[in-house]
C-alpha cells in the first residue's frame, strides 16, 4: 500500500495547487536561467554570423563592439592578400532609431559586402539583397516583414529577405544593408552641415571608412599566426574570433551576465527553502498520523518512504509544470530565452537534490514523534 | 487453543517508572503488579495524573520503565527495566492492538485500507489483507461502510473500524485508551460489547483506560489507580 499516494489521492487538490505554485517559482527559475543563457548567445550571435576566423580593427581597441573602431575600407584588399586568408570584407555596424507603423524601431544596422564574408548568415524568408542600394535584409524580431519600406536616414529601404534570432547584445534586431548604404547612413552628414564642411574646406575627405575588416582563413591555417602579421603593420589590430567572443562574454555582457547569474542563484535558495518548509509542513500536518502509524508497527522505513515520496512527487509534478509553462511562453519573452536540454536537466537535479534534502528535515521531524502522542486526545 | 488462568495474556511484575530525579522525582508508577488472564476485559480508572496512561505506555511497549518485569501472551519482554526484544515496534505488531479515544483513523485511507494496512505492515499480501480486512469488519457490523473514509464515519463507525484495525493481526492483548469517550451512552454500550464478543471470542485480553461510569458493569475486574498504585476496585457484573 504505497501511503504517499493515497495521502496525495486524498488532498489532491490542495496537493495540486501547491505544486503549482511550485511550478511558477521553478519557472521563474527556468526563464532566468534562460534569460542569461539567451544574454550570451545574442551577444555571440552578431559575433558568429559572419562566420569569420579573424577581425582586423583600428589599433589599440577591442572593436568592432567592445569598443569604437574606425579603420579605412581598403584595409581590406591588404587583408585579403595575408597568407592563409580565403576571404576578407569590410563590415559596419550601427544602432539607428527609426519609425515603423508609428512605432519607434531600434535596428542594429550591418553593413557589408555583397560578395564577401559579413552578410546574414541564413535568409528565413525572401531572398539575399541583389542590388547595391536600398535593400534590407531584416531579423523577424524586428517586426517587419517581406515588402516592407522601412526609412534609414536619408533613404527609404526595401525588405527582401528575413533572418531569425539576429540581434546584438542589447536585444536590438539586425538588419544588412550593403556597405555602401551603410557607409552613408554612418558617415554622411546633413546637407546643411556638408555645405558648411564644403565651405571650410574639409567637406573632400573620403568617406570609405568601415568598423572593422573579417577574414576567413584556410582550415589549417593559425588565426594566432595572422593575427600576429597584421599587429606588425602598427595602424591595426587584430583580434581571433576565439578572443572576439570572451571579449563580448567577458566584457560586453559580463555585468548583466553576473546579475543574472546571481538573481537566478537567489532564486535557486528562495526555491530550497520554500520545497524545505512545504515539506515540513506537509510532514507537522501529519503528525498525529506518524505517530499512529508507529503505533502500530509501521517500520521506520515505511514513515521516512511515504515522506521522502511526497517530496519527490512535489518536486517532480512541480517541475514539469515550470519547465511546460516557461517552455510554452518562452517566445513572447522581449528579450530571446534560451533553454538547453542540459540547463533543464541540471535544475531537474538541482530540485531533485533539493527535495531530498528538505525531506530530511520532515523525516527528523517524524522519526522523532513518539507513539505515545497517538494515545490520549 | 484455550489459556489456562494460570498463564496471563498481560503479567506485569513490579513495574515502577518514575520521571526525573532528586526534588522533581515524580513516581507515576510505584511497584505496579497486574495479570490479565485470556477472556477478560479489565478497567483501569483513575484520577488525572494517577499513572493510567504511563502505565497503558509500558505495557503497550511505547514506555522504558524504570523497573520490573513483564511478559506479553507468555513471552517475557522485560526483566528489571530492561527490554529483552530491541524492536518495540514489531513487538506491538506481533502482540498488542491499539484502541483510541479518537479511533485515529489514518484520514487518507477508507476504512478497508485502514485496516488492511495493520496487515499489509506484518507482511500480508495486498489480496490477502484486504480480504482479512473486510472479513473484520463485517465481523464487527460496519461492513457497509468498507469504502467510506474516516471523515465520512460516525462516531461509533469509526470507532468499530478502529477495533477491526485493532484485531487485524490477530493479537491477544489489546489495549484501549479511553474507547468510549467520544460516543453517547448507546454507542458506547454497543463498542464496549463488542469488545467484549472479542474477549470471548479470540480469547484476548482487553485492557482499557476509562472514566466512563455508565459502562462500569460491561469489566470482569476494574482497578484503579492512586498515586501510582494500583488497587483492585472490585469485579464488573460480568
Amino acid at each position: 500500500m504505497n501511503l504517499a499516494y493515497r495521502d496525495i489521492r486524498h488532498g489532491l487538490g490542495r496537493f495540486l495547487l501547491t505544486c503549482a505554485g511550485l511550478g511558477l517559482l521553478l519557472g521563474v527559475v527556468l526563464a532566468m536561467i534562460g534569460i542569461y543563457r539567451g544574454l550570451v548567445v545574442d551577444a555571440l550571435t552578431i559575433a558568429r554570423a559572419p562566420a569569420v576566423d579573424l577581425w582586423v580593427v583600428e589599433a589599440n581597441t577591442r572593436g568592432p563592439f567592445a569598443e569604437a573602431s574606425r579603420i579605412p575600407g581598403d584595409i581590406r584588399e591588404a587583408v585579403a592578400r595575408i597568407a592563409d586568408v580565403t576571404a576578407a570584407g569590410s563590415i559596419t555596424y550601427q544602432t539607428v532609431e527609426t519609425e515603423h507603423g508609428g512605432d519607434k524601431l531600434r535596428l542594429y544596422v550591418i553593413g557589408y559586402e555583397l560578395t564577401r564574408p559579413g552578410g546574414p548568415p541564413q535568409i528565413a524568408e525572401g531572398r539575399q539583397i541583389a542590388r547595391n542600394h536600398y535593400e534590407m535584409v531584416a531579423d523577424k524580431s524586428s517586426g517587419l516583414t517581406l515588402g516592407d519600406r522601412i526609412r534609414l536616414g536619408r533613404h527609404v529601404f526595401t525588405v527582401v529577405g528575413l533572418t531569425r534570432d539576429q540581434v546584438n547584445s542589447g536585444g536590438d534586431p539586425a538588419v544588412y544593408i550593403t556597405l555602401p548604404d551603410a557607409q552613408k547612413l554612418q558617415f554622411d552628414l546633413a546637407p546643411p552641415a556638408a555645405r558648411v564642411q564644403l565651405a571650410r574646406g574639409t567637406g573632400g575627405s573620403s568617406r570609405d571608412t568601415v568598423n572593422a575588416v573579417v577574414a576567413r582563413l584556410h582550415a589549417n591555417a593559425s588565426p594566432d599566426a595572422v593575427a600576429e602579421t597584421v599587429h606588425r603593420w602598427k595602424h591595426l589590430s587584430a583580434i581571433t574570433q576565439e578572443a572576439q567572443e570572451l571579449i563580448l562574454t567577458r566584457s560586453l555582457v559580463d555585468r548583466a551576465r553576473r546579475q543574472i547569474g546571481l538573481f537566478t542563484s537567489l532564486l535557486l535558495v528562495v526555491s530550497a527553502v520554500i520545497i524545505a518548509l512545504i515539506v515540513y509542513t506537509m510532514t507537522m500536518e501529519k503528525l498525529k498520523q506518524i505517530a499512529t502509524l508507529k503505533l502500530i508497527g509501521a517500520p521506520d522505513r515505511t514513515i521516512i518512504g511515504m515522506i521522502v515520496q511526497q517530496a519527490l512527487a512535489l518536486g517532480f509534478i512541480g517541475f514539469t509544470i515550470g519547465a511546460t509553462l516557461i517552455f510554452n511562453i518562452k517566445d513572447y519573452f522581449p528579450r530571446r530565452v534560451v533553454l538547453e536540454p542540459d540547463n533543464v536537466m541540471v535544475l531537474g537535479l538541482i530540485v531533485f537534490a533539493v527535495c531530498l534534502l528538505s525531506s530530511g528535515l520532515g523525516v527528523r521531524a517524524a522519526l522523532r514523534v513518539d507513539p505515545a502522542t497517538a494515545l490520549g486526545g | 487453543m484455550a489459556d489456562t488462568p494460570e498463564r496471563p495474556l498481560v503479567l506485569v511484575d513490579r513495574i515502577s517508572k518514575h520521571f526525573g530525579e532528586g526534588e522533581t522525582r515524580v513516581d507515576a508508577l510505584r511497584e505496579v503488579s497486574l495479570a490479565v488472564y485470556p477472556g477478560q476485559v479489565v478497567a483501569l480508572l483513575g484520577p488525572s495524573g494517577s499513572g493510567k496512561t504511563t502505565l497503558l505506555n509500558v505495557i503497550g511497549c511505547i514506555l522504558d520503565p524504570s523497573s520490573g518485569s513483564m511478559e506479553l501472551d507468555g513471552e517475557k519482554v522485560l526483566e528489571d527495566g530492561h527490554w529483552l526484544r530491541p524492536n518495540h515496534r514489531q513487538l506491538r505488531l506481533d502482540k498488542i492492538g491499539f484502541i483510541f479515544q479518537f479511533h485515529n483513523l489514518i484520514p487518507f485511507l477508507d476504512a478497508t485500507d485502514n485496516v488492511a494496512l495493520v496487515l499489509q505492515l506484518a507482511g500480508a499480501d495486498a489480496m490477502a489483507a484486504r480480504t482479512r480486512a473486510l472479513e473484520l469488519l463485517d465481523y464487527l457490523e460496519v461492513g457497509h461502510r468498507r469504502n467510506a473514509m474516516p471523515a465520512k464515519l460516525s462516531g461509533g463507525e469509526a470507532q468499530r473500524v478502529a477495533i477491526a484495525r485493532a484485531l487485524a493481526n490477530k493479537p491477544r492483548i489489546i489495549l484501549a485508551d479511553e474507547p468510549t469517550a467520544a460516543l453517547d451512552s448507546k454507542r458506547a454500550g454497543i463498542v464496549m460489547d463488542l469488545l467484549r464478543k472479542v474477549a470471548v471470542e479470540q480469547n484476548a485480553a482487553i485492557i482499557a483506560v476509562t472514566h466512563d461510569e455508565k459502562i462500569f458493569d460491561r469489566f470482569d475486574r476494574i482497578f484503579s489507580l492512586r498515586d501510582g498504585r494500583l488497587e483492585l476496585e472490585g469485579a464488573g457484573a460480568n
